[in-house]
């Protein structure tokens, strides 16, 4: 599966679209990383807690998004986008999304 | 009183690590770019050279990073007279850098020549008391062109 976020590979053509493929995570925090987390908030720095737990919401909804495409019959992903957004204060949504195409 | 003195010492230590791990960050931020300087990262759209001889993979780097204290108390002092907010730029343009190299750092290890289409996302995750902005996460990722040997 080839997985890119440019619209166009060099030198392969595509054979069929097969439209706009998504995966996406709702993820919380914890305690443990929230009371880590305020300390920070006090001096300052990296959460690497949070980056962690972000990576892995992400690498969640990505893999989602390739079973979306693989059940759809793709072998390529093309033009991904990721976004985050964070829906209540303890909780942040990854959304990945891109376009299912059949190539060469 | 007793809520002056946590006040007061809550600001010394914010001004005291925060400006302690910012330097060391930025240390290491220059230090670490001047390595990852041959591997170019542009975000133009299309391949500089249309060679067929190179392998594309997606590579991301990404950081979660917090403001202090002392930051985040002059900001708050900031939004009443208005103007730059110079201690929140400079915490996103470390959490930026940061990602960037996190980005660099993994088409390194693949062995890319150099990344490009790269497209940033910043995202505000944790609030604090009104609004304040506590943390952000920044996200670097990029097509890497790996050499087809």
């Amino acid at each position: 599966m080839l997985v890119s976020n440019l619209e166009v590979v060099p030198g392969k053509r595509i054979q069929k679209h097969l439209g706009l493929v998504q995966g996406s995570s709702v993820r919380a925090k914890h305690v443990g990383r929230d009371i880590m987390a305020s300390l920070k908030n006090v001096f300052g720095g990296e959460l690497k807690g949070y980056t962690e737990l972000l990576q892995e919401s992400r690498q969640e909804a990505y893999d989602r998004m390739l079973e979306q495409a693989q059940a759809a019959g793709a072998n390529a992903v093309l033009n991904i986008r990721f976004s985050t957004s964070s829906i209540s204060a303890g909780a942040a949504e990854l959304f990945a999304y891109g376009t299912a195409v059949v190539m060469e | 009183m007793l809520d002056l003195i946590v006040f007061i010492s809550l600001l010394a230590m914010g001004y005291g690590f925060g400006r302690y791990s910012e330097s060391k960050h930025y240390i290491s931020i220059r230090k670490r770019e001047k390595q990852l300087n041959a591997i170019p990262a542009i975000a133009s759209r299309i391949p500089p050279h249309g060679n067929p001889n190179f392998d594309s993979h997606l590579v991301s780097g990404s950081v979660v990073i917090s403001v202090d204290y002392f930051k985040r108390f002059i900001a708050g002092l900031r939004n009443i007279v208005g103007g730059r907010v110079s201690t929140y730029e400079t915490l996103l343009d470390r959490a930026r850098r940061e990602a960037i190299l996190r980005m660099k750092e993994d088409a390194q290890q693949r062995g890319a020549e150099m990344v490009f289409n790269i497209k940033l996302e910043t995202a505000s995750i944790h609030k604090g008391q009104r609004g304040a902005i506590g943390s952000v996460e920044v996200l670097a990722y990029g097509t890497a062109l790996i050499p087809n040997t």
